[in-house]
């Protein structure tokens, strides 16, 4: 275990939240597995990003497990986020995770409270991020689709990813470098501006 | 992007999370949500035979306001675990709470104009 918070950290000044800060808003950056959650989380956080190792258990039928354990098995998910200060008394916590069905009780732990979701695509593998949207509508989420434009050659126009994903119309669809931090920053107020729209 | 390794098998651990916990299933989010500010209230004494994990989040907690998320990440603990652990010290009365969200999943306008407003001058 590591009781001390980072040196870098703590050198530069504190690892905590200001003591003005009394609100913490929460944003869903999810997408299949290495789309780049974890990189556009990095390229926003005022920290150095998180992660914690979530154990999930899950039943599993009839596994001849070679030790003798058997009935159920864990595998380890990982939750990555950051922090951005946003305002004196505001900070957003930018949490990311793979979507997939299975891990049930973590989703439903990061959809409480969220503002909505941004839901990171690779053009290239369209098809993996059905199950995705399906997670983030079943949960009730507003979400706005991000297409990482870096490492990939496929190119794809937005009406496109609309069609390949079967959209809404006014589900906001944007182009960003996850790498970086301006263009994040962008797919993230695009995402706030629909979800401002949405609760007019 | 994400490393490989991001879901990989594990069973290792499980045991030690179960002995962390003294083998109480873990506490739905209902308390304290990923990112409710949780602090250590002043003056407080740890609690008599606190554990290692209980003894970190103690130290942690001490130096100011962070998720519990944070405190999760921070101890290297799966977030229900730490959740677990900082339930009981909440329950006892040794933590202070900011930030907890509403139940219920209405949004709030002046939050997002915020948030908007935050990340808009974060890039001009």
């Amino acid at each position: 275990m590591d009781s001390n918070p980072s040196s870098a950290e703590t050198a530069q000044g504190s690892i905590y939240v200001s003591s003005a800060v009394t609100n913490a808003a929460k944003i869903l950056v999810v997408g299949h597995f290495a789309v780049g959650k974890t990189t556009l989380i990095g390229s926003l956080s005022e920290i150095t990003p998180l992660r914690t190792e979530e154990k999930m258990t899950q039943a599993s039928v009839h596994v001849d497990d070679l030790r003798g354990v058997t009935g159920k098995t864990t595998t380890t998910v990982a939750l990555d986020f950051g922090r951005l200060t946003l305002s004196e008394d505001l900070v957003l916590y930018l949490f990311g995770t793979p979507g997939q069905q299975r891990f049930m009780q973590l989703w439903e732990d990061m959809a409480r409270g969220a503002l909505g979701a941004l839901l990171l695509v690779d053009p290239a593998r369209l098809e993996e991020t059905f199950p995705v949207i399906d997670l983030v509508e079943g949960y009730g989420l507003e979400y706005a689709i991000a297409v990482n434009t870096f490492d990939s050659s496929a190119t794809y126009s937005e009406a496109e990813v609309r069609e390949a994903l079967d959209l809404l119309p006014d589900t906001p669809v944007v182009y960003c470098d996850a790498r970086d931090q301006r263009s994040s920053a962008e797919a993230l107020i695009a995402l706030v501006r629909h979800l401002l729209e949405r609760a007019a | 992007m994400t490393a490989p390794g991001e879901e990989e098998p594990v069973s290792s651990d499980f045991v030690r999370s179960y002995v962390i916990t003294g083998g109480r299933s873990l506490p739905s989010s209902d308390e304290l949500a990923l990112h409710t500010l949780v602090t250590l209230a002043p003056e407080r004494t740890p609690p008599l035979g606190a554990g290692p994990e209980v003894t970190a989040i103690w130290d942690l907690c001490a130096g100011g306001y962070l998720s519990v998320a944070e405190v999760a990440g921070h101890l290297g603990l799966p977030v229900g675990v730490a959740r677990l652990l900082l339930t009981d010290l909440s329950e006892q009365g040794h933590l202070l709470h900011r930030a907890e969200p509403p139940r219920a999943q209405n949004v709030d306008r002046a939050t997002l104009e915020k948030v908007l407003h935050g990340l808009q001058s974060l890039i001009s």
